[in-house]
């Protein structure tokens, strides 16, 4: 059969049966937990009775509560402290691997399971994490889930789902100088909106998209969520093999020609249909920051925050309601706008190539983090950090006065104890720029590129990446 | 066979705004819990908390809504993070069902899994439910899962839910957990097909 997409391919695949409602029993190949979403769906096996079939098919690790200074256990959260002893329990009980801190492959879920060569292309990847689109980069269909759900698929490896419509965006061209991977997708979302892509899966497709590493397709995926689409995906290629081969869950001899040919054969066929393409140009892109309460709030770096008339009217008094919590005015340039906390991690941008480009615009610009600026940098996972100061990347950051912390995801959302305090804005890395996200319930967050976090942080204000990176580079070709 | 659910009819609350996520629904501080319990109580806590420090009441605080069954939202409602908690904060704060334009899917996904309809309306539809409720706090709202309607006073407003779904709520399938167990044969037969579980031995 041929005009299908990834996503018909791998549903299709996975589907056990139609159940009397109507929807699909699908089969989920790789189920992620963690400890903030599964106590409950464990609690609930165990009320009911119920045994996990394919406990080999679960991973779990810890992150959203662990803090990222001292860990020494008990944690002094004690609410932290039962959370952690209940995964580690529940893991026992029902036989299902969790890799804990010091185990060297604990991290946040959306870095350690492709780190580990676990995700892999045509396979349905489900975890209690809204983030869990990431793993699409590898061409697999993957989505949060809730609790209830969790537990469903622990008893039964399934779901009960409805299928999804595929939405292509293509992206064509090269990206400029200082414009990154989450540039893209906040972009993307600026254009389609928070909720454009409800009932749709994102197939992010075109030259822009095959030009990046995986760690860069990965910050894309990570946030289809926020542009309302449950899972986005790109299809399988060379990079993705590369990325693969030699991990430790991927397949090993001769079962890695057999592994290569089934990816290559799930991805969307030449002539695949679609319900919906949307066209981007990758020089149309520019380094983005967001200004308001929703991830689509963005702007580039050159521009001003919009005026509410440029919104249709049914988003008036959700924009009127950015304006006053961000304390911005329309008009305003967002360039200038003064941060109190800088962060860079999460699974967003938390992986090494997003240290080593924040290291480079810090070398680039060689100054220290502004003094009425609180800085730190969170390593994705255990191995991220390992890696990190095997190049020496934590003895620029701590140089420059950034702090340097363990793995977990941190002030992303902020369960564990780093917070924003009152109204402070903070620079980050990560996903969502909700009010109160950061752990502040008045706390406010722009979102851009680890970069543009590197240099707001020097600067004590949003700054345009691009004034650092081109000096150096001219400076370079003098040399 | 969990409990069938055709209609629900209670006063009603309206929480206005688009986008509205779950980090506002219930704060990530809460989620520090192994049990759902307790959760009620602190729904919407951030944005309540706010709206009386600037003078302002938040309709969950508003008297005039206590006692509410029914929440009127309007686009994109329950985006953001898949926390089950947010639904089951609502639920425990006495909600059975939800009107409004449109839900973030995985929001979507744990009402049903939880037995809580979430009905779609169009944008005008919303705000009009809203502004009726506005005017007549004690009025009775109907929310029709056989008819897909809402109504209020005299006031019908066509609704819209997936026919899957709507199913699952009128037969009382909307916990999927014992259906889904009794396909596990086949569940193990879709599992060996698939060439990766077995590493591609």
């Amino acid at each position: 059969m041929s005009s299908r997409t990834l996503f018909d391919k791998v549903w299709d695949l996975h589907t056990v049966r139609t159940l009397p409602s109507g929807q699909n029993q699908l089969f989920i190949g790789l189920h992620m937990i963690h400890e903030v979403t599964s106590p409950q769906a464990f609690a609930d096996l165990r009320a009911k009775g119920l045994k996990v079939p394919f406990p080999e098919l679960s991973v779990a690790t810890v992150d959203h509560i662990v803090p990222t200074e001292d860990q020494s256990r008990p944690y002094a959260d004690g609410l932290a402290e039962e959370m952690m002893v209940a995964i580690a329990r529940n893991c026992r009980e029902y036989g299902i691997r969790l890799f804990e801190p010091g185990s060297g492959k604990q991290g946040v879920v959306h870095i350690i399971a492709p780190e580990q060569g676990l995700t892999q292309p045509g396979m349905t990847v489900a975890c209690g994490d809204s983030h869990t689109a990431t793993h699409g980069a590898f061409g697999a269909i993957a989505f949060g889930i809730g609790t209830s759900q969790v537990r469903d698929v622990l008893a039964t490896q399934t779901l009960s789902m409805s299928r999804l419509k595929v939405r292509k965006i293509q992206v064509d061209g090269r990206l400029k100088s200082g414009v990154y991977a989450k540039d893209v997708i906040l972009h993307i979302l600026r254009k389609l909106t928070a909720k454009g892509g409800v009932g749709f899966a994102y197939e992010f497709a075109g030259s822009t998209f095959s030009a990046m590493s995986m760690e860069e397709r990965m910050t894309v995926c990570n946030m289809a969520i926020e542009g309302g689409a449950r899972c986005g995906y790109v299809n399988p290629d060379q990079v993705t093999f590369d990325y693969l081969k030699g991990r430790e869950y991927a397949p090993t001899g001769d079962n890695w020609a057999k592994a290569v040919a089934w990816w290559t054969s799930i991805a969307s066929d030449a002539d695949a249909q679609f319900d919906d393409i949307k066209t981007f140009r990758a020089e149309d892109i520019e380094p983005t920051v967001t200004w308001g309460i929703s991830p689509d709030h963005g702007v580039g770096v050159g521009e001003s925050i919009p005026a509410k008339e440029s919104f249709t009217q049914d988003e008036w008094a959700t924009i009127d309601e950015a304006y006053q919590y961000m304390d911005l005015k329309a008009g305003q340039p967002i360039a200038g706008v003064v941060i109190d906390v800088a962060f860079i991690g999460s699974c967003t941008n938390g992986r090494i190539s997003d240290l080593r480009e924040a290291a480079k615009v810090i070398t680039a610009h060689g100054g220290q983090v502004n003094a009425k600026v609180k800085a730190f940098i969170v390593p994705g996972s255990e191995a991220v950090k390992v890696a990190a100061e095997a190049e020496g990347l934590d003895k620029i950051f701590t140089a420059h006065g950034f702090e340097w912390r363990n793995a977990g995801c941190s002030m992303c959302l902020a369960m564990n104890p780093d917070k924003l305090k009152g109204r402070q804005v903070s620079a980050s890395s990560s996903n969502r720029n909700f009010k109160g996200r950061q752990g502040s319930p008045s706390g406010r967050t722009l979102l851009m590129s680890p970069a543009m976090v590197a240099i707001a942080a020097l600067e004590g204000k949003v700054s345009d990446v691009r004034a650092v990176l081109n000096t150096s580079e001219s400076l370079q070709k003098k040399n | 066979m969990s409990a069938t659910i055709s209609l629900i009819s209670g006063r009603a609350v309206p929480v206005v705004g688009n986008d509205i996520d779950t980090d506002r629904i219930i704060p990530a501080r809460f989620l520090r819990c192994v049990t759902f319990d307790g959760l009620g109580e602190h729904a919407f806590e951030d944005d309540r908390r706010q709206l009386t420090a600037a003078g302002k009441t938040h309709a969950f605080d508003d008297q005039r809504f206590t006692g509410a069954k029914v929440l009127v939202a309007n686009s994109n409602f329950g985006c953001g993070s898949s926390r089950e908690h947010a639904p089951q904060a609502l639920a425990k704060w006495g909600i059975d069902a939800i009107v409004a334009v449109s839900y973030s899917e995985i929001f979507f996904g744990n009402c049903v899994a939880m037995g809580l309809p979430c009905l779609r309306v169009s944008v005008a539809d919303s705000e009009a439910i809203q502004a009726a409720v506005v005017k007549d706090p004690a009025a009775q709202v109907a929310v029709d899962i056989d008819k897909l309607e809402v109504r209020v006073g005299g006031q019908t407003w066509k609704a819209q839910m997936g026919a899957g779904h709507r199913q699952q709520f009128l037969t009382g399938q909307w916990d999927a957990t014992s259906e889904l167990i009794a396909g596990l044969p086949q569940v193990r037969a879709t599992a060996g097909k698939l060439p990766y579980v077995s590493s591609f031995a």
